[in-house]
């Protein structure tokens, strides 16, 4: 095959890598020929790796690297773009936010691309009134697994299996979906510190709506679950202009570092990071109104330190994220309490409140709370408390969000997405062969 | 697949009936198995083997029919087990011990050891490596011995079959870099077990469990070579440069 390089690829916790002939993705004609040219390892579409376990490797297969094809254009008049699966967030609103225009749901980090947006169906700080991605993206263009070309609408139930399908539909080479209008690059942001998980989680129940954007930072640490709620709408010309900002649809976000390539195992541990988690929330005043912050500030402050993955050292780490019904809010509590127990140091450790999900069968959001702890891998006993946890989460209903798994068991999966089979049947028309596989299809007998 | 945390999936043992290899299937967590392939002759020891494992609840034990002499049938069978999905554990445990003095006398008996230690293990390793190098990721453990390390007048036909193994595995762990797939040698020194029940203790002697833990953490850790106990590699280290004069006079 052309241009295949035997890669060591895995996602971003940089846990279990695996070696798969990468590609570089030309054109729809190329994608199409290395769908029919699968061997029995079979084909799958990489994006910019920032899926934390195993979505976006596949061993001993044919990955294709989507981020050489990376066009994408901005219709202001229908207040959409249209892009290729491979162009990044990144670039798309270094394009679009000085032109007055955001996307309509932003992950925790913009280097992600348009594909992987689309089959993660990610999700952002204003899930409880805008729902994800998925529900924003308005046509799609698909190579299937017969390496034929189509383009699907929401009307099309093909279109919602690829939501959230994890690319195991088919390659996805270009997506349109709406932006939304804005006033500046800003943001105005309120802050509101809370004694204790109690204090956070009644707040946000209670005033979470009044906003567009709402987020809590959990102390893991604490074993009062104290935490810092920030929420925030953007913000108009108006309010820019009374605060005297002089360039306010300005948007340039730079690098500012990048973490040292080799950080000696242990330096992440229960003491460092309940020293960072202490000094993060004194940092915060207990209440501050209409603070002016950047968009880069508010939804990607991780995104200024380049390859902060590699801070937990040569064991990786993972993100155990999880979504509860509100009749089931009291799991918070008892993950918090179960990770403090065998000392796995969090420093990010993120809740935040889903509104109701979409029609796509493996689309993670429902309805009520979810929660976000990143992990070193290397902590003692965590895969026994992870998996006490997830029998926990399964049986009131809730479930773990694959974008971020990388060590759930197949039951478990199979368990908590009940319509599976209605997306398997989907798929079996789209991919008959399946020829679209993962390691994490793999693992989760996908 | 392996999960983040290197918990396997499918493990598939040649040698199925080694205690070896079922303390280090015992070992890795039980629930996560789905698929646990044990390879031999068939036999009453090998179906015991698999209803002992399926009767710690472990899911998807079978057994495989495989004959380690029949090296013409390996590829075969290897393709068929991979085939139908992934393995991420494969254990290389069959050997025979054979009877050193037995071997001097009638010389089929040390072929026969020969046959089944080295080339028996060259063959299924070769495939087995064929098919990790095409999954793109798994792990190739090898029972080697540290009786392999330095011949002794006792045992030296089964030392020779072990030297010649560890060599080979040595240099398939060169030739799999950058594949994703990874052997790891593991270097026993004695175990209490069937096939060492009839002879003294020597010092340092371990239990089977005792040599599955180190297998265990030696898989999460990605490394190449175990001595099990551990400290045995420095003492080998030591036995090794001995001069013969010395080394021949320590009690066998």
């Amino acid at each position: 095959m052309s241009g295949a390089v035997a890669t060591e690829l895995s996602g971003w916790g940089r846990t279990m890598p695996t070696v798969a002939r990468l590609v570089d993705a030309h054109s729809e004609t190329q994608i199409s020929e290395l769908i029919k040219d699968a061997d029995s390892r079979g084909v799958l579409a990489r994006g910019l790796g920032r899926s934390y376990g195993d979505a976006a490797q596949s061993g001993g297969a044919t990955v294709i690297d989507m981020t050489t094809m990376t066009g994408f254009r901005l219709d202001a008049d229908n207040m959409s773009v249209t892009a290729d699966a491979g162009a990044s967030i990144d670039e798309i609103l270094r394009q679009i936010v000085p032109r007055g225009f955001f996307v309509p749901v932003s992950a925790g980090t913009r280097i992600i691309t348009v594909g992987g947006a689309i089959a993660g169906d990610i999700h952002g700080k204003n899930h409880h009134r805008d729902g994800s991605f998925g529900a924003h993206v308005t046509e799609l263009a698909l190579i299937d697994g017969l390496g034929v070309m189509h383009n699907l609408t929401p009307k099309d139930p093909r279109f919602w299996a690829t939501v959230g399908g994890m690319g195991l539909t088919g390659v996805i080479v270009s997506a349109t979906f709406t932006v939304i209008p804005i006033q500046s690059s800003y943001i105005t942001v309120d802050t509101e510190r809370g004694k204790d998980l109690d204090a956070v989680m009644s707040s946000m129940l209670e005033r979470d709506h009044e906003y567009r954007y709402t987020v809590a930072w959990i102390d893991s640490v604490s074993a009062s679950g104290r935490g810092v709620i920030t929420r925030g709408d953007h913000s108009t010309a108006q309010q820019c202009n009374d605060d005297k900002i002089k360039n306010p649809r300005s948007y340039d976000p730079k690098k500012i570092a990048t973490a040292p390539g080799l950080v000696p195992k242990g330096a992440l541990n229960k003491w460092t990071v309940q020293a960072f988690n202490e000094g993060w929330f004194r940092k915060h005043p207990s209440l501050r109104v209409g603070e002016q912050q950047k968009i880069s500030a508010f939804f990607h402050p991780l995104d200024g330190v380049q390859e902060w993955n590699r801070i937990y050292g040569p064991q990786g780490f993972l993100q155990y994220q999880f979504q509860v019904p509100d009749s089931a809010g009291n799991l918070v509590e008892i993950a918090l309490g179960k990770l403090r127990e065998i000392g796995a140091p969090s420093f990010l450790t993120v809740l935040k409140r889903f509104g109701p999900g979409n029609q796509a069968p493996l689309s993670f959001p429902q309805s009520g709370w979810t929660l976000a702890a990143d992990l070193p891998a290397g902590v003692p006993g965590l895969g026994r408390t992870l998996d006490q946890l997830d029998d926990l989460i399964s049986a009131e209903g809730g479930r773990l969000y694959l974008a971020k798994d990388s060590r759930q068991s197949p039951t478990n999966f199979a368990r908590t997405y009940p319509r599976l089979e209605e997306w398997r049947e989907i798929r079996d028309t789209m991919d008959p062969n399946h020829v679209f596989a993962s390691d994490l299809s793999r693992r989760l007998e996908i | 697949m392996l999960d983040a945390l290197g918990e396997p999936q499918s493990v598939l043992v040649f040698g199925g009936t080694s205690e070896i290899a079922l303390a280090t299937i015992k070992e890795m967590p039980r629930h996560r198995l789905r698929r646990v392939l044990l390879a031999g002759r068939p036999s009453e020891s090998l179906d015991a083997a698999v209803a002992e494992l399926r009767d710690l609840n472990i899911t998807g034990v079978e057994a495989i029919e495989f004959d380690a002499k029949n090296t013409e049938s390996h590829g075969a069978i290897i393709d068929g087990v991979f085939d139908r999905s992934d393995i991420d554990v494969v254990i290389l445990a069959f050997g025979l011990l054979g009877d050193q003095m037995t071997a001097e006398e009638d010389p089929s008996h040390a072929v026969e050891v020969a046959t089944v230690n080295y080339t028996g293990s060259v063959s299924a390793g070769l495939h087995v490596a064929r098919r990790l190098k095409n999954q793109g990721h798994g792990a190739l453990v090898v029972l080697s011995s540290v009786a392999g390390d330095r011949a002794r007048r006792s045992n030296y036909v089964y030392g020779s079959t072990k030297a010649g193994l560890d060599a080979f595995a040595q240099g398939l762990d060169a030739a799999l870099a950058g594949t994703g797939a990874h052997v790891l040698i593991v270097r026993p020194g004695f175990v209490r077990t069937r096939m060492t029940s009839h002879l003294p203790e020597a010092p340092m002697t371990t239990n089977p469990e005792d040599v599955a833990k180190i297998i265990v953490a030696a898989l999460k850790k990605g490394k190449s070579t175990v001595y099990a106990p551990g400290p045995l590699r420095f003492v080998m280290a030591g036995l090794k440069t001995l001069p013969k004069s010395v080394f021949r006079k320590l009690p066998s």
